[in-house]
Formats: structure tokens, C-alpha cells, sequence
């Protein structure tokens, strides 16, 4: 029985538009095991969100996955029915959305809405059993139990948030997807959220995969990361590695571009505009906004490549070393 | 990079036209068409008091027939709804433009002014439109086609007054009103250029509700008997049938000719009304 | 050396509830700060929120009034400015915000914005110099004319609308620019190409800039000084390296201890956090407003509230652990001491 939990192949999501298909996604493909965290890092328009709902199966018309496999285990999300994939939801396989804590519903009682996720997956539980439970579930995100009585109005973004990863592992799934999850919040509550969310994570040892744009968070939280840019993966590897020689040129001068505390140094920006998903730029996506392209860069589109093992990036200059 | 930008500039995508706004539309052309070219086809005189032999069945001659006081139905049908039409859009109009002034002000500007408008308008907007309408009429000693107009309107500007001026509390704490007033722009100016664009969507939508209101409340009024005595409308023609029993005397073509022309109308007004929410609701959602 | 912009015991409370249930919240409390016109700065207001720096924000543009203190603009204080001086107050004090946006009114071009501050300030006076003014300043922000201008909101990037914005700030020539986080809704790449244009206004044109934001990184790159705020208070202020690289004050600690550095290598420290403000509830009544979370909490913390002590010469500290040193102003801490890192 293989440790991986989760194996995406060459997924691609586009969105119909009345200018043609916008290209979301574009070939993405990784691999997730137990009790692993993957990041997966971009700006806006890069695919992350995108990828992220397509893994629920949540993607709104005209947004549809035209291609490519996502295996839990041995079934095939991308192919299951609405109903399988309904019992996935929750159980198998979680969501914490963005924007998450004012999802929640503003007429019930947090305890209500842990009722309700439950009940819609059969699990009949006594009032005693289901107070019981929620409880459990308010204590393991550091809550303390007179939340449940409460209603979302009541409590700050943070206890939103935490309510919502709460919500998202009540059914004790294999897989937590997050994404951007602490957008709202500041900085001391964010650390407090995502502390809680990653003792909440080993304590079922669920794999996670972290959606967000803000690489100090990916830093602190993530296993192994994995770049996206205009709807694919540019590149992936232990994020130890990646910070310490990051090989795509993106990630480069992304790394670049973030200020840091270790001595006041020149702004470094990326220069240009992120790439047009309906009109991509042939060859290699970032090619205009890269200095160091060579004219192969403008015509071949260079594939993603395991250039040490564990380590993948998509560039022509970066060769493979065996 | 500029082909890029320019693909993604298209700023008033049309949905596919609604279809409900379609008809409503296109219903209202016609009536509009009835109202405007109708009467060309008919002597005036075809609606003066017998000017025909009185209870005619429709004929070739008199194709919906007299009615009890000897006037050609059809003519007076095509010289009753422009009166009617008038009368609806005269106090929608003036309505609407009260009640978007007073509604832009309050809203913008709080305080006492605020106060005081707001006050007016619940305390008026509590009290039955027709109610009102019928006191009010009552106490005058003759009605014109323009009085009865202005008798409603002076009513009609409550409902707006109320939706817009919650419109203007939102529209007043956004962002760009804030930079406005960095850029050095005044009060009334920013009413006027930042807050009213924004409003006019809305407003497009809640005229035509408020026309229907208007409408609706000049029929009321006349069949009735509140209306103008010496002009006819379609609210007019309906109470001169039922004054001289109509009804009872199975004269279909008399009373029914009228009210199927005001469903019409209602019918066209309520489509338009429900199909413009929808093209107002997408757009809004597309520029926000 | 002139004042320009001074704020002198600033306080702001609102008032919340119905007829008879009416609570009283400080949102900020004895406030100061002066900007020189001499000496262009760039002052950093650090806190979360709830911590004062919206209102503060607001305060200095004169969009509220304080309850107490009051603000003064080349002297004189905004409360008794005649029209001409409010106009020019009005001028040279701008402002840029954080969502690239909502400023924006979605029935205009972008061009709106620039246009409005050309006409209302009599700042050019024909067709052709308006266009000019703007295209100039459009430039000045790195963006290209052609490529900007003449579009709506929505088909602008969020670095390109907030570059506008920056331009539209610009266009009026002003003093000082108050930047609300205004990067915090712009995408990491674009971040750092926004910050070097705020960076190039100081050093270019002399212009100060007051930059409000819970990043404490990109605060720490961008200014000389910095005050940090704590549920409307000043807990510590000073030169930006101090503060940062050695924080006294136990709220600045957790702070920085709290920043997610990009380096795996150096993750969150310390214990986890159990307590958020949030949590707590609002303000308590007496003694300092931090000590129900302070780890170093001493019995004299729960009493009353500390005032500013000056730490060192670089800044001070509002801590009972540092009453032995001579107590001070904000005002004294911002402007007195030149920078004492190298300046970019």
C-alpha cells in the first residue's frame, strides 16, 4: 500500500470564454503523500486557485477540466460522478476556500454548522455524541467549547478561521487543501492560525497542500513547493532546496523581489505584466519578462524535468545533471 | 503587450438580450405605436358624446361597436391611451426626479437635512398611496389630464426617495469618493459626478416601476370616479362602462377593450422591468 | 528647521451604542509626531488592526477631527485654516490607499483620477498641458502613457492601478504622501517595483511619506523611523533598525518573532501563541493595554499604564521594564536623531 496519497497527471483546466478558452491550467502534474505538506506558490492568474478548486471538483461554469487524471488512491476524481464525489467532499478529501471564515453561515450557530457538515455525510450522531464531538474538534483548534454556542458575527477573523480548518477536518479526511488561508489576517494571528492548522494536520497526519501567493508563509509551513506560473508548474522540490538555489529563472527573481530583514538593499521588482491566459506568449510563458532568454525560448515550450531527483523545473537553460 | 490589453478590453459585453426584455419591450413599441398613430385613423369627433347611435355592436362600420353614450369604442380606444400613457410617465417622470434629488441629498449629506427629509418621506410612505390620492382629489373642484399627473407624482417620490438615499449611504463610503474629495472636489459635486453615475443603473430600473405605480394609481383613481370628467382615458373609458352597467348589459365591447389594453401595458412594463434587474444586475456585477 | 506636518497630543475616541448604552472607544491616544520640511522623511506607522493606524491616517488628512490635540500644517492648526490654506493643505498632503480598487470609480476611465486634482487645482491651463502634466506623471511611475491611459479600471493590472494612483498623488506635487498599505493587496512580484517608486519620491523630489502597515519587512526596507501602535498607543518608536533588529517592547517582539521569513531554514520561534487580542476583548480599564498577553507582565503593568521611556538614543519603549530611563515623547524620538543606518 504506497504512501501517496494524491496523484495529479497532466490536469488542465480551461475556462470557455467567448474569445476562446482561457488556459487556467495547463499540465500540471505532482505526487502528495501521507502526512506531507505541499505548497503550491503563484501571483494571480498563475493557476493555484484555479487548481485548487478543480481538485474538489468545485469549479464553476464555463470552468471545466478538459483533461488529465486526479488519483486518490485508486479513484479518479476528474471522471467520478457528482454523487461519488459528493462523499469525497469532507470525508476524503477537504477544502478550507479563500475568503472561508465569511462562508459560514450567519443565521447558524457555529455548533449547527458542524452538525450540518456531518449530517450531510451520514453520520448520525445523539445530540449528546454530536456536543460531544464538536467540542473535541473546538478544543483541537484551540477554541474553547462556548464557541459552538456562538454565531460567526461574534467572533474575530482569526476564530473564523479556525473554526473553518475545525470544519474541515470534522470528518477526518486524508487530504486538506488551504487556500490562502490567513489572507485577512495580521501577522501575529497568522502564525497562530497556521500553528494551529499544522498541529491539526500531524494530529490525523493528513497530507495538505497550501495554496497562497506569500512565500514567507510557504517558508515557515510547507514540505515541498511547487511554483506555478501562467497555469503551470515552472517549478517543485523540498523547499529548503528551492530557497537555497532556486533554478528558474521566476523563481529567482521572485526570491529576489521579497524584502528582507537582513540589511536595507535595493528593491528588486520583476519587470513587465503577468501573461495573458487566452493570448499566451509562444514558447515559454515568462520568456518576455526574463532576462536571461535565449531565442529558444520564444518557440519551444520547455517541459517540466526532473533535473536531480525529488527536483523538477521547466527552463531551457537549466540541464538536467544526473 | 497592447494586443493583450486590448483583448481584455471589452468593457459592455452584451449578454444575450434577455428575452423577457425583449417582449416587454417590444410590447410596449406597440402600444406606444397604437397611442401615437392610432388616433390619425379617427375623427376626433368619432369619441365626442353622440356622435354614433349608442350600443352598437362591433360591425364593419364600428369595429368594437358604440358604447352607452354613442362613441365609436375603437376611436376612443386610440385617443384613451396616450391620455392614460401621459399621465403615467408624466408623474413617473416628476416623481422619480423628486425622489432621486431628495433621496441624493439625504443620504449625502446626514445631519439635520437628513433628518428631516427622511422623517417626511416615512411618515408619508407609511399612509396608502390611494388613500391619499383620493383626498387629495377630492378636494379639487375639476381634473385635468397634467393635475391628476402632478396629484401623483406628489406621491410617487416617496418609494425612490427611501432606495435611493440607502443607495447614496453605500456609494458615499466607497473608496473613490474618498480620493474625489483628495482631489480636491466639492459636496455637490461629487453627487453629481462621482455618486449619480453610479446610481443610474438603479435608477433606469426603478423607473419603470415607478411608471407602473403611477400608472396603476391613475386608473385606481379614475375608475373611481376621481378623474378628469371631460377627457377620456382608458381608466375613464372603465368607469363610464361600469357608471352606465356595462357589465350587466353584456356590452363586452365596451368594458373589455380597455382592460385588455391596460394588462398589456402592465404585462410590457412588468417584463421590461424584471429583464432591465437583469441586464442592470449583470453589468453591475461585471464592472464591480 | 520648520515644522510641515505636526501632530501634538492626538487622541480619538468614538463613541458606540444607543441612547443608553453608549461606550466609549479610544481608538487612538496622545499621539505625536512631526514631519520637518526640511528633512524629507520616510516614517513607518507599524500595527495591526485595531491598533489606531487607519484612524490616525484619517486623522492627518483631516478626513476626522481628534477628540483631543490637534494637528497643525505649516503652523497653523487645521481647525482654523482659511479657505486659501485649506486648499493648499489639501494640495500638498496626499494620500494612496490599499485596495487599488475601490479607488476607483468604475464609470470612468482611469484618467478620471488624474484629470480631476489638473482641473480642481487650476494646475494647467490648456488641453494640451493637462495631457501633458498627466502623461508626465504617468511616466514618473514607470508606466507607459499609450498603454494606460484611455482604459477602464478593470483592464489595468493591480501594480498598474496602484502605480496610477501613485501618479495621480504625484500630478498635485505634494509634501507628503500618506501610503495606507499600499501594497498589501498588490502581487509579490509587483511589490517591490511599487516600493522603489515610493523610495524614488523621497530622494527624488523630497517628498515625505508616512507609511502605514502591519508589514513590519517592508517597513523595515522602506523608512528611517518607525512607530509601532498597540490598541491606539505608542509602544515603541524609534530608528527603524533598532526597533526591528533589537524590539524592547514585548508586543514589538512578538511581532517580529511573528513574521513568516522567507528562509526555511528560520522558522517561527518561541512558543505558539494561545491568546489573540481578539479574544480578550477590548480595552481593559487600567494599566498597560498589552500586559494581559505579556509574558514579562510585572504587577505594576495591571496598575498603570507606562509611559514612553527613552531606551537609548534611538528610540523609545512604553515598558515598565525600562522605568529607569528618562521618559519621553514621540515627537522628540521621530525627528530629533538623524538616521543611524546606512540610507539607501
Amino acid at each position: 500500500m504506497s504512501d501517496e496519497v494524491l496523484r495529479v497527471k497532466d490536469l488542465r483546466v480551461h475556462y470557455r470564454t467567448n474569445s476562446g478558452p482561457v488556459r487556467a491550467v495547463e499540465g500540471v502534474s505532482f505526487n502528495l503523500s501521507k502526512g506531507k505538506r505541499l505548497g503550491l506558490v503563484g501571483e494571480s492568474g498563475s493557476g493555484k486557485s484555479t487548481t485548487a478548486l478543480a481538485l474538489m471538483r468545485l469549479l464553476n461554469p464555463p470552468g471545466r477540466i478538459e483533461g488529465g487524471q486526479i488519483l486518490l488512491g485508486d479513484v479518479d476524481l476528474a471522471k467520478l460522478s457528482e454523487e461519488g464525489m459528493r462523499r469525497v467532499r469532507f470525508s476524503q478529501v477537504s477544502l478550507i476556500p479563500q475568503g472561508a471564515m465569511n462562508s459560514l453561515n450567519p443565521v447558524m450557530r457555529i455548533r449547527e454548522q458542524f452538525v450540518d457538515t456531518m449530517s450531510a455525510h451520514d453520520q448520525r450522531l445523539s445530540k449528546k455524541e454530536a456536543d460531544n464531538r464538536v467540542a473535541e474538534l473546538l478544543h483541537q483548534v484551540g477554541l474553547r467549547h462556548e464557541v459552538a454556542r456562538m454565531y460567526p458575527h461574534e467572533l474575530s477573523g482569526g476564530m473564523k478561521q479556525r473554526v473553518c480548518i475545525a470544519l474541515a477536518i470534522t470528518l477526518q479526511p486524508k487530504l486538506i487543501i488551504a487556500d490562502e488561508p490567513t489572507s485577512a489576517l495580521d501577522v501575529v494571528v497568522q502564525r497562530q492560525v497556521m500553528e494551529t492548522f499544522g498541529q491539526a494536520q500531524s494530529a490525523l497526519d493528513a497530507a495538505v497542500i497550501l495554496v497562497g501567493h506569500d512565500m514567507g508563509l510557504m517558508a515557515q509551513f510547507v514540505d515541498r513547493l511547487g511554483v506555478m506560473y501562467a497555469g503551470k508548474l515552472v517549478e517543485m522540490g523540498p523547499v529548503e532546496d528551492i530557497f537555497r538555489e532556486p533554478l528558474h529563472p521566476y523563481t529567482q527573481m521572485l526570491i529576489q523581489s521579497l524584502p528582507s530583514l537582513e540589511g536595507k538593499r535595493f528593491f528588486k521588482g520583476i519587470p513587465g505584466v503577468s501573461p495573458s491566459l487566452l493570448n499566451p506568449p509562444p514558447g515559454c510563458a515568462f520568456h518576455p519578462r526574463c532576462q536571461m532568454a535565449i531565442p529558444r525560448c520564444s518557440t519551444e515550450m520547455p517541459e517540466l524535468r526532473e533535473i536531480r531527483p525529488g527536483r523538477w523545473a521547466a527552463c531551457h537553460l537549466v540541464e538536467v545533471r544526473p | 503587450m497592447a494586443a493583450q490589453l486590448k483583448a481584455r478590453s471589452r468593457r459592455f459585453r452584451f449578454p444575450e438580450l434577455d428575452l423577457t426584455l425583449v417582449i416587454g419591450i417590444g410590447i410596449l413599441l406597440a402600444i406606444l405605436l397604437f397611442a401615437l398613430v392610432g388616433p390619425s385613423f379617427f375623427d376626433p369627433k368619432s369619441t365626442n358624446v353622440g356622435a354614433f347611435p349608442p350600443r352598437l355592436t362591433p360591425s364593419g362600420d364600428h369595429w368594437l361597436g358604440t358604447d352607452a353614450q354613442g362613441r365609436d369604442v375603437l376611436a376612443a380606444l386610440t385617443y384613451a391611451t396616450p391620455q392614460t400613457l401621459k399621465i403615467g410617465f408624466l408623474a413617473g417622470i416628476v416623481g422619480l426626479g423628486i425622489g432621486v434629488i431628495l433621496g441624493l441629498v439625504s443620504g449625502y449629506f446626514s445631519g439635520v437635512v437628513d433628518t428631516v427629509i427622511r422623517t417626511a418621506t416615512d411618515v408619508l410612505n407609511t399612509i396608502p398611496g390611494i388613500a391619499l390620492l383620493v383626498v387629495i382629489a377630492t378636494m379639487m373642484r375639476s381634473m385635468t389630464v397634467e393635475l391628476m399627473a402632478l396629484i401623483i407624482a406628489a406621491l410617487a417620490w416617496r418609494y425612490p426617495a427611501r432606495a435611493v438615499r440607502a443607495q447614496t449611504l453605500t456609494l458615499r463610503e466607497r473608496a473613490y469618493v474618498q480620493v474625489a474629495k483628495l482631489n480636491g472636489v466639492g459636496g455637490l459635486e461629487i453627487i453629481i459626478k462621482e455618486v449619480l453615475p453610479n446610481l443610474l443603473p438603479y435608477i433606469a430600473a426603478s423607473f419603470v416601476a415607478t411608471v407602473s405605480q403611477a400608472t396603476l394609481s391613475s386608473i385606481g383613481l379614475e375608475a373611481l370616479g376621481l378623474g378628469p370628467q371631460n377627457t377620456l382615458t382608458l381608466g375613464m373609458m372603465i368607469y363610464w362602462a361600469q357608471f352606465y352597467s356595462a357589465i350587466l348589459r353584456n356590452m363586452w365591447w365596451w368594458w373589455a377593450p380597455p382592460i385588455v389594453v391596460i394588462i398589456l401595458i402592465f404585462v410590457g412594463l412588468l417584463f421590461t422591468s424584471s429583464g432591465m434587474d437583469q441586464l442592470v444586475n449583470t453589468r453591475l456585477r461585471r464592472i464591480e | 528647521m520648520t515644522s510641515l506636518l505636526e501632530a501634538r497630543h492626538l487622541t480619538k475616541e468614538f463613541s458606540t451604542g444607543a441612547f443608553l448604552q453608549k461606550k466609549k472607544m479610544v481608538a487612538l491616544e496622545n499621539f505625536g509626531m512631526t514631519i520637518l520640511a526640511e528633512k524629507p522623511t520616510i516614517i513607518a506607522v507599524a500595527g495591526e488592526s485595531g491598533s489606531g493606524k487607519t484612524t490616525l491616517a484619517r486623522l492627518l488628512l483631516g478626513i476626522i477631527r481628534p477628540s483631543e490635540g490637534e494637528i497643525l500644517y505649516q503652523g497653523k492648526p487645521l481647525t482654523s485654516m482659511s479657505g486659501e490654506e485649506w486648499k493648499t493643505f489639501r494640495r500638498e498632503v496626499q494620500a494612496i490607499f490599499q485596495d487599488p480598487f475601490e479607488v476607483y470609480n468604475p464609470f470612468y476611465k482611469v484618467d478620471h483620477v488624474l484629470t480631476t486634482p489638473v482641473a480642481k487645482f487650476h494646475l494647467a491651463n490648456s488641453k494640451t498641458q493637462v495631457r501633458e502634466l498627466i502623461e508626465n506623471s504617468v511616466r514618473a511611475v514607470g508606466l507607459r502613457p499609450e498603454e494606460t491611459l484611455g482604459r477602464y479600471p478593470h483592464q489595468l493590472s493591480g501594480g498598474q492601478r496602484q502605480r496610477v494612483m501613485i501618479a495621480r498623488a504625484l500630478v498635485l506635487k505634494p509634501r507628503i504622501i500618506l501610503a495606507d498599505e499600499p501594497v498589501s493587496m498588490v502581487d509579490a512580484s509587483l511589490r517591490a517595483t511599487i516600493l522603489e517608486s515610493l523610495l524614488t519620491l523621497k530622494q527624488e523630489r523630497g517628498i515625505s511619506l508616512l507609511y502605514i502597515t502591519h508589514d513590519l519587512t517592508t517597513a523595515y526596507q522602506l523608512s528611517e523611523k518607525i512607530v509601532v501602535l498597540y490598541q491606539g498607543r505608542v509602544v515603541e518608536v524609534g530608528d527603524v533598525e533598532w526597533v526591528i533588529k533589537q524590539p524592547k517592547h514585548p508586543y514589538t517582539q512578538l511581532l517580529v518573532n511573528s513574521i513568516p521569513l522567507p528562509d526555511p531554514k528560520s522558522r517561527w520561534g518561541g512558543k505558539p501563541i494561545t491568546q489573540t487580542t481578539e479574544e480578550l476583548g477590548s480595552r481593559i480599564a487600567k494599566g498597560c493595554q498589552f500586559a494581559n498577553r505579556c509574558p514579562l507582565k510585572m504587577p505594576k503593568c495591571l496598575e498603570s499604564e507606562p509611559p514612553l521611556f527613552q531606551v537609548n538614543p534611538n528610540r523609545g519603549a512604553a515598558c515598565w521594564l525600562y522605568e529607569h530611563a528618562p521618559t519621553t515623547e514621540s515627537t522628540r524620538m521621530l525627528d530629533t536623531m538623524p538616521a543611524s543606518s546606512t540610507t539607501v
